[in-house]
């Protein structure tokens, strides 16, 4: 697994060989650790388990494990021990350090968990190779203990590997070890948190992920818009057009390093792609009216959205590999807003054919619409869970916008967010989380700003970007 | 009556907030006052109402049409309808276009804050579509006339305010 160069923008996920670290408690669990792709490292780690297991002279019985149940609303977050990944030199120890602090406000910013802090840590000698003392961490009220080690390589990489332990069961939860380029650590540690996320929550988890927005400056009137793109905590944020062109609603490919967007490239509003990587926009298609809307299947293979053209929009579907386009509406209203089922095999969108916009769901083909949005206002942007059990909208009401979700039938109304405008959700790649853009009431003065809300509506966090944002989109977990 | 005292009002915001950018006079004194849907079509006319060619901008040019003629019609929220103060700017634009038929147009069409991005991308072609068709009709031919929607993007007033939601409902014709 040699690491070529990386283009700046993509990092690949599972680049960097992973070794899962056996416990270093049981050898039956290493067993049950070590998945079958990784399986030719077994040899080496069973040696260092081996080893280790002879340093343990006691397991404590077994009991139930750290756990948070996030189906529940308002979550107490659980206390968690992150101590800086402990390294041989300096250079290394900035980098142990670096790791433990992204991995530690990953956490945190999920809302489920709570980062204690390092100056109440009592025991400061961890080794990978012996279990902590876990006496120590009980005792500043711990629950779980992340701790690690940077290990520069010969060949210039880095080994960074941790172990994530349940405090009161005296257990080994998880361990994983990474290698990698340097410049990819913080990849590497959003992987981390993900691996402990989804320990501890038993749902996938969405760090190791990125968002493509819309960056704005200037005055309302002439508000310049550029395309962004940065990971999901806000780091390695990079411009992707220079803000000469007007620029909305970009969408990210789930299976490529592709974003589709809208563009009044030489002043004709058009949807086009742009590649991350070569940095390469394309026009999609040749429609005889304005393009917008747009957002990928679920197999990446299409794009659906919206033409206008003559006074009627209506929605229709691109396939990407024989550029064929098919009507999906044809209906005198204003249909628009279209976003697959994950499974592909239905289309939620917005419509105001019943005379204000309300949200409806057909099947792939276009059709068997229905209505599924019957309360008061009006509703708009629908867009699927990736998990497939929500739409989340925008809904306007009484002068005011709400953040929302709804079952594919309309059901379990909730809303999550609300303010004078708040538009646009996107969805976290585990389902469990959403971002959108808000801007409170006073017009020239108010700007629009990216947040994020847990599915509960609880934990809504600022999303910190350099200016004012809107037009979020989720990126899948990266590759 | 609710309708008109609403209007007053709003008029008198739309001076206040906007009066310093000076794109925001043509629209005075064209259909400027459209936010008063109720308040009578000839009303707000008079400033500029003196008619075509009245000396002070060069005859054919693009201050004269949007300064005098108006280029601009407003609508009602959700609405592309072209409602009678709209027809009659409209209806000097088509003149002034027959006597200028070298000029050609892009209608612009928008809408206020007050609505999903995506939805008033829609709605601000059709109301550059109304225009178009409306222009049309009054014998301007269509092979002249392009449409373009900026939804909520471009508004030419920024407060959150119905004065300036009712000037952000726009259909703009610009000559090229």
């Amino acid at each position: 697994m040699r690491c070529k160069h990386m283009a700046p923008l993509r990092p690949p996920r599972r680049e960097p060989a992973i070794h899962s670290l056996p416990s270093i408690l049981e050898d039956d669990e290493l067993m049950r650790m070590i998945s079958p792709t990784k399986f030719f490292l077994r040899g080496m780690l069973a040696a260092l388990a081996v080893v280790a297991t002879a340093a343990v002279l006691a397991v404590a019985p077994a009991r139930a494990e750290v756990r948070i149940d996030i189906t529940r609303g308002n979550v107490e977050p659980m206390p968690i021990a992150v101590v800086p990944f402990g390294a041989a030199d300096a250079q290394a120890a900035q980098l142990g350090r670096d790791v433990a602090q992204v991995v530690a406000a990953d956490l945190e910013r999920s809302g489920l968990f709570r980062p204690l802090d390092q100056a109440a840590f009592i025991q400061r000698d961890l080794q990978m190779n012996a279990p902590p003392r876990f006496m120590d961490w009980r005792s500043i009220a711990a629950q779980a203990l992340v701790h690690g080690v940077v290990e520069p390589q010969p060949d210039g990489r880095v080994r960074i590997s941790y172990r994530l332990w349940d405090v009161f069961a005296e257990a080994q939860m998880t361990g994983q070890a990474y290698t990698t380029q340097v410049d990819n650590w913080r990849r590497i540690a959003h992987i981390i948190a993900d691996d402990i996320y989804e320990r501890i929550t038993g749902e996938s988890g969405y760090f190791d992920s990125r968002v493509v927005y819309v960056a704005e400056s200037g005055p309302a009137t002439n508000r310049r818009k550029r395309l962004a793109i940065m990971d999901q905590d806000g780091a390695n944020h990079r411009y992707l057009t220079d803000g000469s062109t007007l620029v909305l609603t970009p969408r990210f490919s789930p299976t490529s390093q592709e974003i589709t967007f809208m563009s009044y490239s030489n002043g004709v509003p058009r949807v086009f792609l742009y590649n991350i990587d070569t940095r390469r926009q394309e026009l999609l298609g040749e429609f005889p009216g304005m393009t917008f809307a747009p957002r990928f299947s679920p197999d990446g293979n299409k794009v659906i959205l919206s033409m206008a053209k003559d006074g009627n929009t209506d929605i229709f579907e691109m396939d990407l590999r024989t550029r064929r386009i098919t009507r999906l509406t044809n209906h005198p209203a204003i249909d628009t807003s279209p976003s697959y089922s994950p499974d592909g095999k239905q289309i939620t969108f917005n419509s105001d054919r019943g005379g204000a916009q309300q949200i409806y769901v057909m099947d792939a083909d276009g059709g068997n619409v229905r209505r599924i949005s019957f309360g008061d206002g009006r509703y708009a942007t629908p867009v699927w869970s990736p998990r497939g059990d929500l739409i989340a909208f925008t809904k306007m009401k009484g002068g005011r916008f709400y953040i929302g979700v709804m079952r594919p039938d309309g059901q379990g109304e909730r809303q999550l967010a609300t303010d004078y405008l708040v538009e646009g959700p996107t969805w976290a790649p585990n389902g469990r989380v959403l971002q959108f853009f808000r801007q409170s009431h006073g017009g020239g003065n108010a700007a629009p700003k990216l947040y994020s809300i847990d599915l509960t509506g609880n934990n809504e966090r600022l999303v910190v970007t350099p200016g004012d944002g809107s037009d979020p989109a989720w990126s899948p977990l990266l590759q | 009556m609710k309708i008109r005292s609403l209007s007053v009002i709003a008029a008198v915001a739309l001076l206040a907030a906007c009066s310093s950018a000076p794109e925001d006079d043509a629209g005075m004194g064209g259909a400027g006052m459209g936010a008063g849907a109720g308040a009578g079509a000839g009303a707000g006319v008079g400033a500029g109402g003196a008619g075509m060619g009245a000396g002070q901008y060069a005859p054919g040019s693009v201050e004269e049409f949007r300064q005098v003629v108006g280029d601009r019609v407003f609508f009602g929220t959700d609405e592309y309808a072209i409602n009678a103060e709209a027809q009659a700017t409209l209806r000097r634009q088509a003149q002034w276009l027959q006597q200028y038929p070298q000029a050609s147009l892009l209608i612009e069409g928008h809408a206020d804050e007050r609505g999903t991005r995506e939805y008033n991308l829609a709605l601000g072609e059709r109301r550059a579509v109304s225009v178009r068709d409306f222009l049309a009709a009054q014998g301007v031919s269509p092979s002249r006339i392009n449409v373009v929607s900026y939804g909520k993007e471009r508004p030419v007033c920024a407060e959150s305010s119905q004065a300036c939601w009712a000037e952000n409902r726009r259909g703009v014709t610009v000559l090229r």
